[in-house]
């Protein structure tokens, strides 16, 4: 079984603080992290490799420090990185970003399963999985919070839904995307990290791939980002005093005024 | 061209931009800013510079299709057992703006079985006509069918607007459809707005965790998509004395699917879904011990809302992992929500920030988490929270 892992680098999110003069976000520490989805996403190929046999490859478009992320991977027990980096690709929204995942995963090739994180925690669409399973033209399942079977050709999961989950099965080769729920990633062994010192990342640029330069990056994305602001909340927040009955009297009252809580 | 540019002439050297990217793609030069390889072109440093020196272009897009043809607001009406969800109502209710704004019908899609009652609420509720596509196979959800459905009939009928609400659901349909179309999608919006000289839909989103909003725009393809957060637009009043279409459109019904759903099972049953809730109550580490949980539970009930949690206590297996509201949990934007025993970390934080009413109850008196509420409320949530679900249930009686 081949299993393909996407994998994005995001900001690290430890420090967000923001500057009232401009309206930006201030960062301390300005690093690349995996994105956290995608380290259940990773777990869970490493997983599937261990029970049916086969091998995990990460692969992730981003900027050539990525490298460095993707080798984290390898110490987990993941077997080959490849990197998308080109300055074509600056600038992609989810669907120029699921175009050249889709074009460099054609090119790994001999793939069965696709294993994606629910959503990356800077873009925070949630787009990439199921947009990337359509230009590769296989099922997808999104939110999937176990495998309840996989086997050649086959997979049947449990997907989270607003109000439970339900249980769904696809052909292979598909697209899966993670959450939380479905494993607890592990920490790299001693042997896996010696393994991703020496190991050397793939990487491709747009040539490489044969990607389609006008469908890459800003030019290929039909969205646009007009306008960035950090939103204001409008707080001047009151503190309730008194005894606890005191409390929490006053703040009922004041709900019920404002008819959020209705009597039946 | 496409790409970054710093004007060396109008930079003063200030260094705001390098505060504002998030990739460290700027570098500093002899006092001149310097875009390096770390540039993902993400835009945010554009509006950072006060002096207007850093520019960005992009290659004039080819029109992918004629836009002149597409016309048109539509609301995919997600429904689950036969019952149309209540973002769909909420998503007329906004369409409604739009399309009169732009002087054009506003439609819904439906995809069900034997659920004609539910199109004519859909009428009721704001939309001009109903396109109702009614068949066995597609009584539940099924993403490879409702793709195929939906595809057909926007390239059929050539909508310029496509709202779906950002449910489960919703946000695994809206992408495959997009990606199938070529055109923009824009996740999880919270604000939309039209362009009336352009005729563009500005839809507003949070992203970083709920830290920044952007404004975008798809200014070349149609349809414009965006999916929209549930609770945030209004529905309008329904008025069942509206008259609309109901269309039954000769779609293709898709046989020998690859996805089959084998089992839908419902496990909130006993209160509302968090997504859909208008309170919810959300405890964390402050509770003291797991038996406490009890009390948030007590108190949603009480209110009527939804039990939610923080990371902390759903690792430590105090709760399940579905009541989880943050960065790697849920998304929630309540009417009322309580923050009981939580500190709020930004991960939190980015889960329920766009709430309307925040209220902290926390012992702490500097946990972050008091920083956006609405009303505070220093003290021991094990004291406080019973005399909560008290004084709610003597005066909710
Ligand atoms: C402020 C802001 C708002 C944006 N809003 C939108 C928008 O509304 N619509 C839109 O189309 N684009 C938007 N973008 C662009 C979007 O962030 C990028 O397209 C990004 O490359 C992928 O989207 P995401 O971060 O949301 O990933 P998601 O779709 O949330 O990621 C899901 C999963 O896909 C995989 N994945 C995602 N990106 C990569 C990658 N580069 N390499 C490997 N695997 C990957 C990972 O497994 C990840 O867990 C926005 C960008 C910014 C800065
Ligand atoms: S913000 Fe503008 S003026 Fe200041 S250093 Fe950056 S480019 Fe130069
Ligand atoms: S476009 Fe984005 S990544 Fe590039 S320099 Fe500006 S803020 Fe940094």
């Amino acid at each position: 079984m081949n299993i393909i892992v996407c994998v994005k680098q995001v900001p690290g999110t430890t420090d967000v603080k923001i500057n009232k003069e401009t309206n930006t976000i201030i960062r301390d520490e300005a690093d690349i992290i995996i994105n956290p989805f995608d380290e259940y996403a990773i777990e869970e190929g490493v997983r599937i490799k261990e029970k049916v046999g086969g091998s995990v490859t990460v692969i992730s478009m981003g900027i050539p420090k990525t490298a460095e992320l993707l080798r984290e991977a390898i110490a987990v027990g993941v077997d080959d990185a490849v990197l998308l980096t080109d300055k074509a690709f600056a600038g992609s929204d989810t669907l120029a970003t699921s175009y050249a995942l889709s074009m460099g995963i054609k090119k790994i090739g001999g793939y069965d399963l696709i294993v994606c994180g629910k959503q990356a925690t800077d873009g925070d669409t949630a787009q990439v999985g199921p947009s990337l399973a359509e230009k590769l033209g296989v099922p997808h399942t999104t939110n999937v919070r176990k495998i309840e079977e996989i086997k050649e050709g086959y997979i049947r999961c449990q997907r989270m839904t607003d109000d439970g989950f339900e249980v769904v099965e696809m052909p292979l080769p598909a697209v899966i995307t993670v959450v939380k729920e479905i494993n607890e990633p592990r920490l790299p062994s001693i042997k896996g990290k010696l393994k991703s010192k020496k190991y050397e990342v793939k990487i491709f640029n747009a040539d490489d791939i044969g990607a389609d330069k006008s469908l890459c990056g800003l030019n290929g994305s039909p969205t646009q980002v007009i306008k960035t602001f950090t939103p204001v909340h409008d707080i001047n927040g009151e503190i309730i005093e008194g005894t606890a009955g005191e409390q929490a009297k006053n703040l009922a009252d004041k709900l019920l005024a404002m008819q959020f809580v209705k009597c039946k | 061209m496409t790409g970054i540019e710093i004007i060396t002439d109008k930079c003063v050297g200030c260094k705001l931009c390098v505060k504002a990217c998030m990739f460290s793609a700027i570098d500093m030069k002899d006092k001149k800013a310097v875009i390096n390889d770390n540039c993902t072109l993400c835009g945010a440093c554009v509006s950072s510079c006060k002096f207007d020196a850093i520019q960005m272009e992009k290659e004039k897009a080819r029109k992918s299709v004629d836009i002149s043809e597409y016309k048109g607001v539509w609301v995919f009406a997600e429904q689950k057992h036969g019952v149309v969800s209540q973002v769909a109502f909420e998503l007329l209710g906004e369409g409604r703006k739009l399309a009169d704004t732009l002087s054009v019908p506003l439609s819904a899609v439906l995809i069900g079985n034997n659920v004609p009652k539910q199109a004519k609420k859909l009428i009721a509720y704001g939309a001009d006509n109903v396109y109702y596509v009614e068949h066995q196979s597609v009584e539940n959800y099924n993403d490879e069918s409702y793709t195929d459905i939906f595809v057909q009939l926007i390239e059929e009928y050539k909508p310029e607007i496509v709202l779906i609400g950002a449910t489960t659901y919703g946000r695994s349909l809206a992408p495959r459809v997009a990606s199938r179309l070529n055109t923009g999608l824009t996740a999880d919006c919270t604000g939309l707005e039209i362009d009336p000289e352009e005729r563009l839909l500005l839809q507003t989103r949070p992203a970083f965790g709920g830290n920044l909003m952007a404004t975008i725009i798809c200014p070349n393809h149609r349809p414009q998509m965006s999916t929209v957060r549930p609770k945030v637009m209004k529905p309008l009043e329904p008025d069942y004395s509206r008259t609309g279409e109901i269309i039954q459109p000769g779609v293709i019904i898709p046989e020998n699917l690859k996805v089959k759903v084998l089992d839908v099972v419902q496990t909130v049953c006993e209160t509302v879904s968090l997504s859909e809730a208008d309170i919810i109550v959300s405890g964390g580490r402050g509770l003291g011990e797991a038996k406490n949980y009890a009390l948030v539970e007590e108190l949603a009930r009480v209110l009527g809302g939804a039990a939610g949690a923080s990371r902390a206590i759903v690792d430590a297996g105090w709760v399940d992992y579905s009541h989880q509201v943050g960065q790697t949990g849920k998304t929630v934007g309540p009417k009322v929500y309580f923050a009981c025993g939580i500190s709020g970390a930004v991960q939190h934080l980015a889960g329920m920030s766009s709430s309307d009413i925040i209220i902290a109850i926390n012992k702490n008196p500097d946990a972050p988490i008091f920083k956006i509420a609405t009303y505070g409320i220093i003290g021991d949530v094990r004291e406080i929270l019973p005399e909560l679900i008290k004084q709610f249930k003597d005066k909710l009686n």
